[in-house]
C-alpha cells in the first residue's frame, strides 16, 4: 500500500496515480477473471463461492470468462469442488490434481498457482483473505512481480477495464481504492463474508476443464507436515456464517453478565460474539471477536448489546441485513449503523428480549 | 544463531484521526510505536537467542525517525540494529518494500549469516501481511506464517518445528533453516527491558544504510517506481442513508420494549420469523 508506506511525500500529491496506464505489450494477452478455490482437508472455504459470485459480475462487466482454480489431491472431494465451481458461476475450471496438494503447504501450492497463471494468463486473480489465501497470494504476487491488494472489501471495474480494489486502512477509519498499473494479473485478496454468497445454480452448464500438472516430487518440498491438530470447539468457525448473531460489549459491565448474551443466543439458535475488549479481558475466546481484527459477519440478524460501535467493530458487522442495537447512550455510534435502536440498559432488556423471543418462538431450549 | 527481526514504525492507530474535510490521516502529534504485531516476533526471536545463543538484529525501513523504534527494540533486548533509509524508498508498496528489506538481509548475511528472519503477521497501517511472504520468496527462504508456537530449533540438523494456525486447526510443520517466520498475536508477551539493555540501547551505534549501502542492485525496483500498485483514491466510509427505527422506551417496561423490538425486527425482515421458527425447531 503506497499510502501507508510513504515516509515523506516524494512527489506532489497524486504521484503515479495520475499516470497514464499503458499496459506493456506482453501483458495485453492477459484475459479473464480467475478465482482461487480454496480447499483445505477436503473442505472448500465458502469465501471461494462468494468470490465466484463477485467474480461473475466483474467478468460480465469485462465481457470475459470467469474461471475457478482448484488444487487438491486426486479424488472425489477435488472433483466435487470442480463441479460446484460451475454451479457458483465458473465458465471454466483450471485443475491441478496431485497427492502433494492434499494439505496446504506454501511451496507446492505457490508453484501450481504460479504455473497456471503464467501458462493461461488471467487479467484478474482473486483469493480469499484467509490464512491460506494470504500466505499463498504474497508468494505468488512476489514471484510474478505484480501488484497485490490485501483484504479488500469492494471490487469494481473502471472504464479503462482496470480492477479497482477498495480496502479499509488505518483500522477502517478510511477506505482506499488501489489499482495495479502496468502489471498483470491484478491480484487481490478479499475478506470472507463481505461479498454476498451467490445462489447455487445446478442448471448451469458444466464448463471447460483444463488440467495442469504439478511436476513436483515430495523430495522437492522442504517443509514437511508432521501432524494436524483439528480445532476442538467446532462451532467456533461457525460465527462468520451464522444467520443470527448476538454480541456483547463492555457495556455489560462484568464477565458474569455475558451470560445474558449467550442465553438470548441459545433461544434464537444463534452464535454469540463480542467486541475486542472482551477478548482482551478474557471474557470470551479470541475466535469470538467480531470486527476488523476479528471475524466479519453477515447474518440476517445482529443484536449488539452494550457495544459502542467503534469503526473497527463496525467494519465487521456492516453486511448484516438487520442490526439491532441496545445501548444506554442515545449518542452511541452503533445507532448510526443500526436498523433498530433501543436506548436502554442491556442488563434488563436482554433478559426481557430472551423471554419474549422464547414465547414468540415457543420453544424451550436448554440454556447453556 | 543469528536472527533478523523486521520491525516497522507505525503511527499509534488508537490515536489516529482523520481530517474531516480533506480525508487525510492527521499524523501531527500522533506518537509512533513499533508495529504491535512485530513485538510477538521480536520476543520469540529473543527467547530463541536466550536458549540457543547467538544474536538478534532488528531491521527497519523508514524515515530517519524510525531509529526511535530500533532503539526501543535494543532497549527490549535486541543485540544489533540496521536502519534502512533513503529517499529512493519513499512510496514503496509491499513488493518494493520486500525487495529493499530482502536486499538488506542479504547484505547483513554477508558478514553474519542469518538463520531465521522474523516478520510481524501484519502491520496496523499497511495491514497487508504481504511483506513477510515477499521477503521469503525473494530470499528463497522456507515460509512459515501465522505461527502460534516455535516448538524447537535444532541447530545441528538445521531444522525448525513450528505450530502454524490454519483455518480449521493447527499444522505442525518441520522445515530447514534458513526460514522466515511470522508470529501470531498473543503467542507470547513482550518482556520489559532491563536497565543495562536500556543503557546499551542509548549508546549503541546502529547501522544506517542508504540504498547503496544496503546492496540494492536495481534502484528502479524501489519506492514509487518499483511499486506496481497505486492508491487512486482515499475516502471516508459513507454514512448509511436510512436512519435507525428507534424503539419508544419512555415510560415503557422492559417487556413492552422487547415486544416492540421483536415486532420491528420481523417487520423489517418478514422472512426471518419463519426461518427462526425452523431454526429453533431444529428442522435444518
Ligand atoms: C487496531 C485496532 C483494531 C481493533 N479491532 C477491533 C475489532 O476487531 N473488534 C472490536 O470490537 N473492536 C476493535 N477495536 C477496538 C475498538 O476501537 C473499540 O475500542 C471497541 O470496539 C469498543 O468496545 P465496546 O463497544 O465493547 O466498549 P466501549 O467503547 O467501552 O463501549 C461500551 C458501550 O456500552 C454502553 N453501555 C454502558 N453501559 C450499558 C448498559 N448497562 N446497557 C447498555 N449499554 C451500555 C456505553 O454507552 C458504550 O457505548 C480495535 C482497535 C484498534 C486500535
Ligand atoms: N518498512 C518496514 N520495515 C521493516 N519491516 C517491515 C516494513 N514493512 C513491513 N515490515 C515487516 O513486514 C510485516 C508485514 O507487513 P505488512 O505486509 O505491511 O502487513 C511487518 O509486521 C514487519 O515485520
Amino acid at each position: 500500500m503506497s499510502e501507508a508506506k510513504k515516509p515523506v511525500p516524494a512527489k506532489p500529491a497524486g504521484g503515479r496515480a495520475g499516470m497514464k496506464k499503458e499496459l506493456p505489450e506482453h501483458f495485453k494477452s492477459y484475459k479473464h477473471v480467475w478465482v482461487f478455490v480454496e480447499m483445505e482437508r477436503g473442505v472448500v472455504h465458502p469465501v471461494s463461492w462468494e468470490l465466484l459470485g463477485e467474480g461473475r459480475k466483474l467478468a460480465d462487466k469485462l465481457g470475459v470468462e470467469l474461471a475457478g482454480v482448484v488444487m487438491g489431491p486426486p479424488g472425489a472431494e477435488t472433483r466435487a469442488a470442480v463441479a460446484e465451481s460451475y454451479t457458483y458461476g465458473a465458465d471454466t475450471v483450471y485443475l491441478v490434481e496431485d497427492p502433494l496438494l492434499t494439505d496446504y503447504r506454501n511451496e507446492p501450492f505457490a508453484k501450481a498457482l504460479t504455473d497456471v497463471v503464467n501458462t493461461y494468463q488471467p487479467e484478474v486473480l482473486l483469493l480469499g483473505a484467509t490464512t491460506l489465501g494470504r500466505d499463498l497470494a504474497g508468494t505468488v504476487a512476489t514471484t510474478l512481480k505484480t501488484g497485490l491488494t490485501a483484504d479488500c472489501t469492494e471490487l469494481a471495474i473502471d472504464d479503462d477495464r482496470s480492477l479497482a480494489a477498495t480496502r479499509p486502512t488505518f483500522g477502517g477509519s478510511l477506505l482506499c481504492t488501489i489499482h495495479t498499473l502496468n502489471y498483470r494479473p491484478q491480484m487481490a485478496t478479499i475478506r470472507p463474508r463481505v461479498m454476498a454468497m451467490p445462489d447455487k445454480d445446478e442448471s448451469r452448464p458444466v464448463g471447460g476443464l483444463i488440467e495442469h500438472p504439478l511436476n513436483m516430487a515430495e523430495d522437492d518440498i522442504v517443509t514437511k507436515i508432521l501432524s494436524f491438530i483439528a480445532d476442538q470447539d467446532s462451532d467456533k468457525a461457525q460465527l462468520a456464517y451464522a444467520d443470527v448473531v448476538v454480541a456483547g460489549g463492555l457495556g455489560l459491565g462484568k464477565p458474569e453478565n455475558f451470560k445474558l448474551v449467550t442465553d438470548l443466543a441459545t433461544v434464537l439458535g444463534a452464535e454469540y460474539g463480542g467486541s475486542r475488549p472482551l477478548v482482551q479481558k478474557g471474557w470470551i475466546a479470541a475466535e469470538r471477536q467480531i470486527g476488523q481484527t476479528g471475524k466479519t459477519i453477515r447474518p440476517k440478524l445482529y443484536i449488539a448489546a452494550g457495544i459502542s460501535g467503534a469503526i473497527q467493530h463496525r467494519v465487521g458487522v456492516e453486511g448484516a441485513d438487520c442490526i439491532v442495537a441496545i445501548n444506554s447512550d442515545p449518542g452511541a455510534a452503533i445507532f448510526e449503523i443500526a436498523h433498530i435502536g433501543i436506548v436502554g440498559d442491556a442488563l434488563t432488556i436482554l433478559p426481557a428480549l430472551t423471554e419474549a423471543f422464547r414465547k414468540r418462538l415457543s420453544v424451550n431450549r436448554m440454556a447453556g | 544463531m543469528h536472527i533478523v527481526v523486521c520491525i516497522k514504525q507505525v503511527p499509534d492507530s488508537a490515536q489516529i484521526r482523520v481530517h474531516p474535510v480533506t480525508n487525510t490521516i492527521m499524523r501531527q502529534g500522533v506518537p509512533s510505536v513499533i508495529n504491535p504485531y512485530d513485538l510477538f516476533s521480536l520476543e520469540e526471536a529473543m527467547r530463541l537467542r536466550d536458549t540457543l545463543g547467538g544474536k538478534v538484529t532488528v531491521l527497519s525501513m523508514g524515515p530517519p525517525m524510525a531509529e526511535d523504534s530500533l532503539r526501543k527494540a535494543l532497549g527490549l533486548g535486541a543485540d544489533d540494529a540496521v536502519l534502512l533509509t533513503d529517499r529512493f524508498f519513499a512510496g514503496s508498496d509491499t513488493l518494493a518494500t520486500s525487495y529493499a528489506l530482502a536486499s538488506a538481509i542479504k547484505k547483513i548475511s554477508e558478514t553474519d549469516p542469518v538463520d531465521i528472519v522474523f516478520a510481524g503477521k501484519q502491520t496496523i497501517d499497511g495491514d497487508t501481511a504481504q511483506v513477510g511472504p515477499g521477503i521469503a520468496k525473494r530470499l528463497n527462504l522456507q515460509q512459515l506464517t501465522y505461527v502460534a508456537k516455535v516448538e524447537g530449533v535444532d541447530l545441528e540438523k538445521r531444522e525448525v518445528v513450528v505450530h502454524r494456525r490454519s483455518e480449521g486447526g493447527v499444522q505442525v510443520l518441520k522445515t530447514s533453516l534458513p526460514c522466515l517466520i511470522t508470529m501470531l498475536e498473543g503467542s507470547n508477551s513482550i518482556r520489559f527491558g532491563t536497565m543495562p539493555d536500556m543503557f546499551r540501547a542509548a549508546r549503541h551505534q546502529l547501522r544506517t544504510w542508504n540504498a547503496e549501502a544496503a546492496g540494492i542492485e536495481d534502484i528502479s525496483l524501489c519506492g514509487l517506481k518499483g511499486s506496481p500498485t497505486v492508491v487512486k483514491k482515499v475516502f471516508a466510509p459513507s454514512a448509511r442513508k436510512d436512519k435507525a427505527t428507534m424503539i419508544d422506551v419512555t415510560g415503557k417496561s422492559a417487556d413492552e420494549i422487547s415486544a416492540a423490538a421483536i415486532d420491528a425486527i420481523f417487520k423489517a425482515q418478514p422472512k426471518l420469523e419463519a426461518d427462526m421458527l425452523e431454526l429453533a425447531a431444529g428442522t435444518r
